[in-house]
């Protein structure tokens, strides 16, 4: 037994790295893998299961690779979650499995989103993750999922395994939802969202992309027309947020998901090899603190911004993005304005913006969840030189499903309303990940996507 | 993919496209549009439905090439190319009732996506006047197809060298300065046009719709690009329009926001950079 501190994750340096659109953290070696399984006290109730969203069967998986059995490592990791590669890079482990570990009482828990990375890239590299196909029976039923996203790819795996006949609607021109427009390049390489989504092929999903369901079809026309038994919808929070504030209409305002989308989707880092354009101002200034806010902020640095500001109208305790992209942020020279909030948008006699006027804030009791809510210090309004404004403050989900499907039943923020297994308020039609939940994290949707899976096998066994 | 059945220079620098989506072509309705991709370098740009035929699962798409995107989609491909995505319909589609006198003004290529709806007012009984505005002759598409499904048809030029010399706000003006009983007008063109249309029919309030032509990325409703003030509200084109009203809208933003790439892109492609010479 080792206890104490856990293996350092190998990371490109900080002022190389923000020039560039390579992933971040290296990832283990093996022989660092071994070493930080070897630390698991493969605890009799391992407390990081009950952290974990899915319950990965964690010690299990972190004692075959001890054993550097890693084929069957692997295996045991995609019994509970089947896009392990993207987890062990994207979710916020300190508040999951590796905040109850014991091991992070005395010194620092297991690297369990380390090694649940190291496990599926080398599972990748080696060609140890390929589906079994084969052992599929097939149901003579059809399915059909509405949304790309880890939600959607989940349960589209799941039901084709099941033997289902399986079609994936996506209305942009690529698979994958937030993890391909969404989270950047140097923290979440394309072509292993590309692996994820080739094995579904392998399984025999189809995909459709350019499809926009509510308007190429509408759910309706998918169960009447097109012979589908059920669908499941998994299109996410993908309708942006403003402030309405003065000024958001300037040219040099983005929303981070046009900032991010253009970058990642549309790949403009390589304008003009690539014909969409991107602007990136000198200094750039981010409004938010999410993960969304960083991965805006990171990548206008890497695009050449000089000065890149978090302006946020909390303190640094309060951001809610993952400690380690705050950690990585900071040390590429992102500078956090905290306790300042936007009033409105400067711009000049062209249109562009020229400035950000911000009030400082301090913070009052706590709210409604829990965390110190913020209130102007009267008379500090001051213009923060930028010429650029990304708003990242959330997203929300696209009406268009419920616009053209009346009778799904949406609460008042407009996310569908679904139980514990994504039954929605038409039988046979089926809904979970953010669509349902709101903003939320990759694991919490892929998750969604597994209990709806079998949902709809039960419903569809009893039709 | 979306193969290209047949392709026509119309105008200079404007061509007609028949291709094969019979996933849009099944659905489509006056009014909506597509995002189109032509390879893997492009944008995702959008182009009004200016024609459909459910039978054959085909929509026609009247393209001018006035940028990167849209030279390389007029100058390189031909017929039997494939476009590699067509994603729609996308947009709510114009809403169709009878009216009773509907003018229809389309200037330069905004003749292409007015005709459908032009086409959908006449056959559910309207009595369509239709205004075709180009800067000369050349430029003055689809007269034919316009008149087939119009009670009067006007064409303007620029230069006077076809139809009468002047914009299409002339004709507009003196019909409704002469009292003329017009329910609707819809216009659909240069933003310039667009807004002078507005102002013709203000002092008159008659209803007047515009197709907003706002910089699109996704047309999904997913990035807020196509953003635009209408009536003090921020409204998305892609998902909110691209119709509006037109004296709602603040066309001095969206000309603003127009520009927004205009020096990266002039800069960056001095030849139309759809040669790819940029590419080393
Ligand atoms: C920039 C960014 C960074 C993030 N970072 C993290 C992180 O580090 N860790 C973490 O856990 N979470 C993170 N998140 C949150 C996480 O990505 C989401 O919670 C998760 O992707 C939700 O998955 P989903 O399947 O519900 O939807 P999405 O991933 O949003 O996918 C929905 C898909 O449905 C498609 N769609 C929408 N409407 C339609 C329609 N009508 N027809 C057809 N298709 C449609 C969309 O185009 C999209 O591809 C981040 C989010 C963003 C935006
Ligand atoms: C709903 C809608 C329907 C449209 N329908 C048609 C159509 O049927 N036929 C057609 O030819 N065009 C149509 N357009 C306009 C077309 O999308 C643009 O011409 C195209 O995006 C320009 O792309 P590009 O790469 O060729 O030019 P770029 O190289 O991107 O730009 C060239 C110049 O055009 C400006 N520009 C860029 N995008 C637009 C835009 N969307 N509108 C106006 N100016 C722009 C740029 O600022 C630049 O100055 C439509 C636009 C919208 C929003
Ligand atoms: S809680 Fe920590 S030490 Fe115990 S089984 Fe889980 S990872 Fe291993
Ligand atoms: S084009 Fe992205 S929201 Fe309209």
């Amino acid at each position: 037994m080792r206890g104490g501190m856990r293996n350092a994750m190998p990371e490109q340096p900080a002022d190389i790295r923000n020039k560039n659109f390579e992933e971040v953290a290296l990832g283990y070696t093996k022989e660092m893998a071994v070493d930080e399984a070897q630390r698991c006290l493969n605890c009799p109730k391992p407390r990081c299961v009950e952290g974990c969203p899915v319950n990965v069967e964690i010690p299990k998986f972190i004692k075959a690779v001890a054993e550097e059995n890693f084929a069957e490592a692997i295996k045991i990791l995609k019994r509970k979650n089947s896009l392990p590669a993207v987890c062990g890079r994207v979710c916020p482990q300190e508040n999951q499995c590796e905040s109850k570990c014991v091991l992070g009482i005395k010194g620092e828990s297991v690297a369990i989103g380390r090694l649940e990375r190291f496990v599926a890239d080398y599972a990748r590299e080696n060609g140890l993750d390929a589906v079994e196909a084969g052992e599929i029976t097939p149901k003579g039923k059809k399915v059909a999922i509405v949304g790309s996203g880890p939600s959607g790819l989940t349960a589209a795996g799941d039901l084709a395994k099941l033997g289902y006949e399986v079609t994936l609607y996506e209305a942009l021109h690529d698979a994958g939802g937030v993890l391909m427009y969404g989270i950047p390049q140097f923290r979440l390489p394309k072509e292993i969202v590309q692996h994820e989504i080739k094995a579904l092929k392998d399984l025999g999903v189809k995909i459709v992309v350019n499809a926009v369901i509510g308007r190429t079809f509408t759910i309706k026309e998918l169960m009447e027309e097109e012979g589908f038994d059920a669908v499941y919808v998994g299109t996410g929070a993908g309708l942006p947020y403003f402030m309405q504030i003065d000024g958001e209409n300037l040219n040099g305002v983005y929303s981070a998901n046009e900032f991010l989308t253009r970058v990642n989707l549309m790949k403009a880092y390589q304008f003009p090899k690539v014909a969409t354009p991107v602007y990136v101002g000198k200094k750039a200034a981010i409004v938010g603190a999410g993960n969304v806010a960083m991965d805006a902020a990171r990548t206008a640095k890497r695009l050449g911004a000089e000065h890149v500001y978090i302006v946020y109208r909390r303190g640094e305790d309060e951001m809610p993005a993952r400690k380690e992209e705050i950690h990585h942020a900071k040390e590429e020279g992102i500078e956090l304005r905290l306790l300042n909030n936007p009033v409105r948008i400067l711009g000049d006699d062209k249109g562009w913006v020229n400035g950000l006027e911000c009030v400082k804030m301090e913070l009052g009791e706590p709210d409604a969840s829990g965390r110190r809510s913020p209130v102007e210090v009267k008379g500090s309004e001051y213009v923060l030189d930028v010429d650029m404004v990304v708003m990242a403050i959330g997203q929300g989900p696209n009406p268009l499903i419920k616009q053209t499907t009346p009778e799904l039943e949406v609460n008042k923020r407009g996310n569908i309303v679904a139980n514990e297994v994504g039954a929605t308020s038409i039988p046979g039609v089926f809904a979970g990940g953010d669509i349902v939940t709101g903003a939320a994290t990759v694991i919490s949707a892929m998750g969604a996507g597994k209990r709806a899976a079998q949902a709809i096998d039960e419903y569809l066994n009893n039709l | 993919m979306a193969k290209i059945l047949f392709m026509q220079n119309l105008a200079p620098s404007i061509y007609e496209f028949v291709v094969d989506a019979p996933l849009v072509a099944h659905k489509c309705q006056p009014g909506q549009f597509v995002m189109v991709r032509t390879d893997e370098y492009s944008e995702r740009i959008p182009l009004t439905i200016a024609d459909f035929d459910r039978e054959k699962g085909t929509i026609t798409l009247i393209v001018q090439a006035v940028g990167n995107t849209t030279q390389h989609l007029c100058e390189s491909f031909k017929e039997g190319d494939d476009i590699l995505d067509i994603a729609g319909p996308l947009g709510q589609p114009s809403h169709m009732k009878n009216f009773g006198t509907v003018v229809v003004v389309g200037g330069g290529i905004g003749v292409a996506p007015v005709y459908p709806i032009a086409r959908a007012y006449h056959e559910l009984g309207n009595k369509v006047i239709s205004i075709i505005g180009a800067r000369n002759k050349d430029l003055v598409i689809w007269q034919d197809k316009m008149a087939a499904i119009s009670d009067e048809v006007i064409v303007t030029t620029d230069d006077g060298s076809a139809g009468r010399k002047g914009f299409v706000t002339d004709p507009l003006r003196e019909m409704l300065e002469a009292g003329a009983k017009v329910d609707l007008v819809l216009a659909i063109g240069p933003v310039i046009m667009m807004k002078n249309v507005a102002a013709t029919t203000k002092p008159f309030e008659v209803p007047t719709t515009a197709s907003l032509n706002t910089i699109m990325v996704d047309g999904t409703g997913m990035c807020g690009g196509c953003r635009v003030m209408v009536g003090g509200e921020n409204k998305f084109a892609c998902v909110d329009g691209p119709e509006f009203d037109a004296h709602q809208v603040d066309f001095a933003n969206l000309v603003m926001r127009q520009q927004m790439y205009k020096n990266q892109e002039v800069l960056e492609y001095s030849c139309g950079g759809h040669c790819r010479c940029v590419e080393e």
